[in-house]
């Protein structure tokens, strides 16, 4: 690897200049104390995105993945591409990273790579080309089905994300089908459930609503108070890096020998309880005003694991030294 | 326009499967289907009343799978076609897929009224299967017909041979609805349907209105079955179309019976209601959508709040369908609201 780490730091790109690049390219400037961003890479020459990154003194091309490959000391010197576009642009982009050796942290629902949550498994994929973050639902719920089933036993987790019209760009519309197979797929993977199920509704009010998510798990027989607990520990653990994200009330415990839940084809719930969930995210107001808490934990969740890669691989290299 | 036959596609034992909690038995699904087919429908939908994949927690689970349902209809339609409802966000592709298969040959595809371009995947799709594809635009009382029609545009042009006005909060009076199915009729290309909730009182009244300004297609349930107080009740419908000499394919007298012979008694037998009360009441009114309202009132028996008061806030707060979530969030609100006023007291 010729890359050169002068200022202490790793090189990184951001492909796809939408909400959650360039919010991503905020807080990487803001806060990263590992990455510094190369270049963004676009396809529309009029994208917010692009302008805004100029204007921050970030390199830009509007010729999508090629504009980077053309730039041979830019293609050296970087070693993370935080990939911002939609499923089936990272599908195609990522046999190019491969080739090239990059590190790929992918934040479209393509799930290529093993998924990452960071409070749940945050260290665990470092020796991995290619990473992804599920969706953005998926990083605000999974951590609270996890918070369940390292507790107890959950036969079924649903979650509802309710994020605001204006903080659904058009990736994340044409990915509306990823968005719940791979999010319903992470809640089993990486929050425990052994069914999963996801729901998104984009609801247009103005002002525009907070990002919401409800959980809902089907759980065994337990101590509701160790389930309490278990979930504001971990809310705890979110807000560390996602300060606006909190619980709307104390969860709900309906038990199931009252309240049964009969699922078709799956099968009926008679004992343990129906816990239900009620989060709300607000976001930092980085790129987007602060209820686009649905970019919030997305970017919050890449630089984390971005600046791990980055550690690991500057660590690597003063061993090397 | 004049003289033209006008679509009727059924929705009881699709939006009918709200009034029923989802706990349609597949014998009475069969014999309804089998009688609105030998009644002239045009079209009969079958799917969760959130559209496919919409067995869950947030909207209810369905006695039996979905496609038991589906193929159990499929089986005895000798000439209306099948149709079911997808909701992107809720249900994906591959649930069309599974279903595709069992004999449906018309797809809607239903957003929020603003949201048309999360459909546009989905239509495509049914569209390249070869499929009668319809967009449906829920809540269509919050925007003015100009969005709306810029939102059908979408529909339209990613390939829907029709495109509904759908009055999900049965909010609107015939008006309303007139000038949006003119707005459609003057700038779409494509077919145009309404569909109504009874709310107001006004199903039947608006799907006449929708009528008579242009709409090609719309939907009535049997006895009214479906979300709220109800759609506009087929039976109802046809009688009022054929005096005002509006053509369909539907035979009054079997409808009539098809509503008192079997529908009738399947509700009474499963101890469901579809009425005007103060809360389907409280939905046209407030303008919130009409599927809240079996959950608003198990929310307002589990936390002890006036299911009014769960409806008015949801409506205040503009939360769109699928929000279903909401109305837990909204109740625990108000109940607490009620538990520190106590509390100061």
């Amino acid at each position: 690897m010729s890359a050169e780490y002068k200022n202490g730091k790793v090189k990184c790109i951001i492909v796809g200049s939408g909400n959650i690049g360039t919010d991503l390219l905020i807080k990487i400037l803001r806060y990263s104390k590992n990455l510094e961003p190369v270049m963004m890479v676009g396809i529309d020459p009029n994208s917010d995105g692009l302008a805004r990154a100029k204007r921050l003194g970030i390199e830009t091309t509007y010729e999508g993945i090629d504009g980077f490959l053309k730039r041979k000391d830019l293609v050296d010197a970087v070693d993370i591409i935080f990939e911002a576009t939609s499923a089936k642009a990272h599908i195609q982009n990522a046999p190019i990273y491969k080739e090239l050796g990059k590190i790929a942290i992918d934040l479209t629902p393509a799930a290529l790579g093993p998924y990452v949550v960071p409070p749940v498994n945050l260290g665990e994929h470092l020796d991995k080309l290619n990473v992804n973050l599920i969706t953005c639902g998926g990083q605000a719920t999974i951590p609270m089905v996890y918070a369940v089933s390292r507790v107890v036993k959950v036969h079924y987790a649903e979650i509802v994300s309710s994020v605001a019209s204006k903080s659904a760009g058009p990736g994340t519309r044409q990915n509306i089908d990823e968005f719940t197979q791979t999010t319903a797929k992470g809640l089993e993977v990486i929050g425990g459930a052994r069914k999963g199920k996801a729901i998104i509704i984009l609801n247009p009010a103005e002002p525009p609503i907070i990002m919401r998510n409800t959980v809902y798990t089907i759980t065994d027989e337990c101590d509701s108070e160790d389930i309490r607990e278990s979930i504001y520990q971990m809310v705890d653990e979110v807000k560390k890096y996602v300060p606006g994200y909190n619980l709307k009330s104390e969860p709900i415990f309906d038990p199931l020998d009252k309240y049964p839940i009969r699922i078709p084809g799956y099968g009926e719930f008679k004992r343990g309880y129906k816990v239900t969930i009620l989060l709300e995210i607000e976001g930092a107001g980085h790129y987007l005003p602060k209820y686009a808490g649905n970019l919030d934990i997305m970017t919050s969740a890449a630089l984390r694991v971005g600046e791990l890669f980055a550690e690991k691989i500057l660590r690597e290299k003063s061993v090397v030294q | 326009m004049e003289g033209k036959k006008i679509i009727i596609n059924d929705v009881t034992l699709r939006d009918g499967m709200h009034a029923m909690s989802h706990q349609y038995e597949i014998e009475d699904m069969v014999e309804i289907a089998k009688a609105l087919d030998e009644a002239g429908v045009d079209i009969i939908e079958v799917s969760h009343g959130d559209g496919l994949a919409g067995n869950a927690i947030n909207y209810g689970f369905s006695k039996y799978p979905e496609t038991e349902y589906i193929s159990a209809v499929a089986g005895v339609l000798k000439n209306a076609k099948l149709d079911v409802l997808l909701l992107p966000g809720i249900g994906t592709i591959e649930d069309l897929e599974v279903v595709i298969d069992l004999g449906v040959k018309v797809v809607r595809i239903a957003t929020h009224c603003t949201e048309a371009d999360i459909a546009i995947q989905h239509i495509e799709y049914s569209k390249g299967k070869g499929l009668d594809v319809v967009g449906f635009l829920m809540m269509a009382h919050m925007i003015s017909p100009d969005e709306l029609v810029k939102q059908a545009k979408i529909m339209e042009s990613a390939g829907a041979d029709c495109v509904y006005v759908v009055d999900s909060a049965g909010a609107m009076l015939p008006q309303d609805v007139a000038d949006r199915i003119k707005a459609f009729k003057d700038n779409l290309n494509c077919q145009v349907g309404f569909h109504a909730h009874n709310n107001l009182s006004l199903g039947v009244a608006n799907s006449l209105a929708a009528v008579q300004s242009g709409a090609d297609r719309i939907d009535a349930s049997l006895c009214g079955l479906g979300a709220g107080a109800g759609n506009a009740p087929l039976e109802v419908l046809i009688a009022v179309f054929n005096k005002a000499g509006i053509k369909t394919s539907c035979d009054l007298y079997k409808l009539m019976d098809a509503a008192e012979d079997i529908v009738r008694p399947m509700m009474k037998r499963k101890g469901v209601e579809v009425v005007i009360d103060r809360d389907s009441l409280s939905l046209g009114y407030a303008g919130v959508y009409s599927s809240f309202l079996l959950h608003a009132k198990r929310a307002s028996q589990r936390f002890g709040v006036d299911t009014r008061d769960i409806l008015f806030e949801l409506g205040r707060r503009r939360m769109v369908g699928g929000q279903e979530d909401m109305i837990i969030d909204v109740a625990v609100e108000l109940a607490n609201g009620l538990k520190n006023e106590l509390e100061v007291k």
